[in-house]
């Protein structure tokens, strides 16, 4: 989405980000992996061994100079790609019921593909965007390598990712929760967190203080999650997803 | 020589100059500081993973009370992600309302932040003279969408309705006297457009007004010149943006390096600052403001010699209006379906980011082809400038602290979300 002032975003993009694409296949060989994406954002996936040594060449190469990490921020891909309503066929039961409650789900992820943390680069000079995608080996200890040392501005977005979702930071300076309570326990964007919580406070007039107890609500989802599958969007029939209703209305007929 | 110790000192989160519920842990030698450990949080309210339990339309209320001075825009963030997943765009009247409620949006921002930084460090009546204008802006949000702060305004595939062809009017009362009620209404006898046309009109005046009470007065420099500075390229390390960026001298801004919707289209300047200071970050945002009353007079000039729509015509997205739903079949069903279920959104990754007030506000939105968001995340501006307080307070006095966290224009809707 990047292009100079003055030009046309949408005429520009396409030869700028195959230059970046170019640039950065020259400078880190076999280091990166692109992720498709329908948006025109490039994406690549790193393991989590060479991050540190990507990250210093993405910042510091001439073509590259990504000077800013805007942001880093933590994905749990727990429950991705899976609805809550089945969709396909025709079910004989009610909205209620076909909306599993309480059982977290079941696990068929492959493993080191559940948390991953993903950093937003933006140079300034070249005025040019790039997202990192960092899978963590460990489902049970996520850890990925800190990158404070390459852009001091990670250092509270690392604390946040780990706040949220439990990913390690190895070598961050301070490595404290961040946006939870004191003594806070558990990672609350963590697919199997219940939306509601744990526990829940309130005043006790009879201890006179504040009291943290188990959580009095049930969790209950009104609008279920549902993947339907839309011809629009389909990348046999198009390329990107191109908005109109014609290719929909063609198949159905 | 006796031991000198160093103390720490507890500095909010109940304290009126720490913009809300800040808690800051201060080391401090004497008065001057050591460290400073920010401990933020205390307004968290996991709008990330609550916008995960609902459909997509359900979270743009949200995306208001993040910046909660700022609410369009963080609107407009959330509404482009899901724009660019879906591959839409929005007519072009609908892109030129959006930038002018960006705009108005900046002033908002803005005049809230001189008032309250000036009385934080000590100027009492730069705070009313701001608060007598955006209370117009405020008028400016209600009449388009109901709400003085909190719009829900923009829609993916455009806005929620278009501008008002009539500005509500001011009662008689024993309250206010005829005079009084008839001048407020002088300004409203037209549409939108024209209340808001008075408005610039006036309104360069006025930050001239601000101009006089600070920008050469000896205290207000003396509390803001050389304080907090930060050099262009450490500004950058640390994931500045918007004026905190610019301040130090580092020419950036997404309205034109990376244009969205129609900032391409309109002629404005980008002021940037020199030394890197709490003063020179005020000399940016004083400009801004009337950059952005530019902008909004060629939208207004824009608008209303275009009529037209303003959202796309498209029922998989927009709900039909009342009376084709209430003769049509097919447009009860597309009803029924976008209330009880909302839209699905293609499979992909998205970060979309606009030029807030603050500085760049990014909405990175992972979707699974779900009609909720999988994982939305809300890259604040204030985020990355508020874990730099340490750096920037250092070496400070005590009383500068103030000056920082409100060159900082920090919100903690946004900080903790």
């Amino acid at each position: 989405m990047s292009s100079d002032a003055g030009t046309s975003a949408a005429v520009a993009t396409p030869t700028r980000i195959q230059a970046l694409r170019e640039a950065i296949a020259l400078a880190l060989p076999n280091k990166l992996v692109e992720v498709a994406n329908h948006t025109g954002e490039l994406t690549y996936e790193v393991k989590a061994d060479d991050l540190l040594a990507v990250a210093a060449v993405l910042r510091d190469a001439a073509p590259l100079k990504f000077e800013m990490c805007m942001d880093v921020c933590g994905v749990d891909y727990l429950s991705h790609g899976r609805d809550e309503w089945n969709t396909q066929n025709a079910t004989s039961s009610g909205f209620s019921r076909g909306v599993a409650r309480g059982a977290p789900p079941a696990h068929d992820l492959a493993p080191g593909r559940r948390f991953a943390a993903v950093y937003h680069l933006q140079s300034i000079s070249l005025n040019q965007r790039l997202r990192l995608k960092v899978f963590c080996a460990d489902d049970d200890a996520p850890m990925v390598d800190s990158v404070t040392d390459v852009w001091a501005g990670a250092n509270w977005f690392e604390r946040e990712a780990f706040d949220m979702f439990g990913i390690l930071f190895k070598g961050h300076p301070d490595l404290r929760r961040l946006l939870t309570d004191y003594g806070f326990i558990g990672h609350p964007f963590r697919k199997d967190f219940p939306l509601s919580g744990h526990v829940e406070v309130r005043y006790d007039p009879e201890k006179a203080r504040v009291v943290y107890q188990p959580v009095t609500i049930d969790p209950r989802v009104l609008v279920p999650k549902v993947i339907r599958h839309d011809n629009r969007y389909d990348p046999q029939l198009t390329n990107a997803p191109v908005h109109t209703t014609s290719i929909a209305k063609q198949d159905a007929t | 020589m006796a031991e000198i110790r160093n103390y720490t000192m507890n500095f909010g989160p109940q304290h009126p100059a720490a913009h809300g519920v800040l808690r800051l842990v201060l080391e401090m030698d004497g008065e001057v500081i050591q460290k400073a450990d920010p401990h933020v949080g205390l307004l968290h309210r996991g709008t990330e993973k609550l916008a995960e339990s609902k459909p997509f339309n359900q979270s743009i209320g949200y995306m208001d009370r993040l910046d909660y001075v700022s609410m369009m825009c963080n609107e407009h963030a959330y509404v482009l992600a899901i724009e660019k997943l879906l591959g839409l765009e929005p007519p072009l009247r609908a892109q030129y309302i959006r930038v002018m409620f960006d705009e108005i949006t900046r002033i908002l921002n803005h005049l809230l932040w001189l008032g309250a930084h000036s009385i934080d460090i000590g100027a009492m009546t730069v705070f009313l003279y701001c608060f007598r204008e955006r209370e117009d802006l405020m008028d400016c949000y209600e009449a388009v969408s109901g709400t003085r702060m909190h719009a829900t305004y923009y829609r993916p595939g455009g806005v929620y309705r278009d501008l008002p062809e009539s500005m509500p009017q001011y009662q008689y009362s024993e309250w206010r006297s005829k005079k009084d009620v008839d001048r407020l209404n002088s300004r409203r006898s037209g549409g939108l457009l024209d209340f808001i046309a008075d408005f610039v009109k006036r309104f360069p005046a006025c930050v001239d007004q601000y101009e006089t009470l600070l920008t050469d007065n000896r205290i207000w420099k003396q509390r803001t010149v050389n304080i907090g500075v930060v050099s262009p390229q450490r500004a950058m390390q640390l994931g500045f943006s918007g004026p905190m960026l610019r301040g130090s001298g580092v020419e950036w801004d997404l309205r034109k390096k990376q244009p969205y919707e129609v900032y391409d289209q309109v002629d404005f300047d980008i002021p940037v600052g020199v030394n890197g200071d709490c003063y020179d970050r005020y000399l940016v945002r004083i400009e801004e403001m009337r950059q952005s009353n530019r902008i909004i007079e060629q939208c207004i000039a824009w608008l209303k010699a275009n009529p037209g729509a303003v959202i796309i015509d498209d029922r998989k997205v927009r709900p039909p209006r009342r009376e084709e739903m209430k003769g049509d079949m097919e447009s009860l069903i597309h009803h029924f379906k976008l209330m009880t279920e909302g839209y699905c959104v293609p499979e992909g990754e998205v970060y979309a980011a606009v030029e807030a007030p603050k500085g760049e506000l990014g909405v990175y939105l992972v979707s699974d082809g779900a009609n909720k968001p999988y994982r939305l995340k809300v890259r604040a501006p204030g985020f990355a400038h508020i874990s730099a307080l340490d750096e920037m307070v250092r070496g400070h006095m005590l009383a500068d602290v103030v000056a920082v966290i409100g060159t900082q224009d920090i919100v903690f809707g946004e900080i903790d979300r």
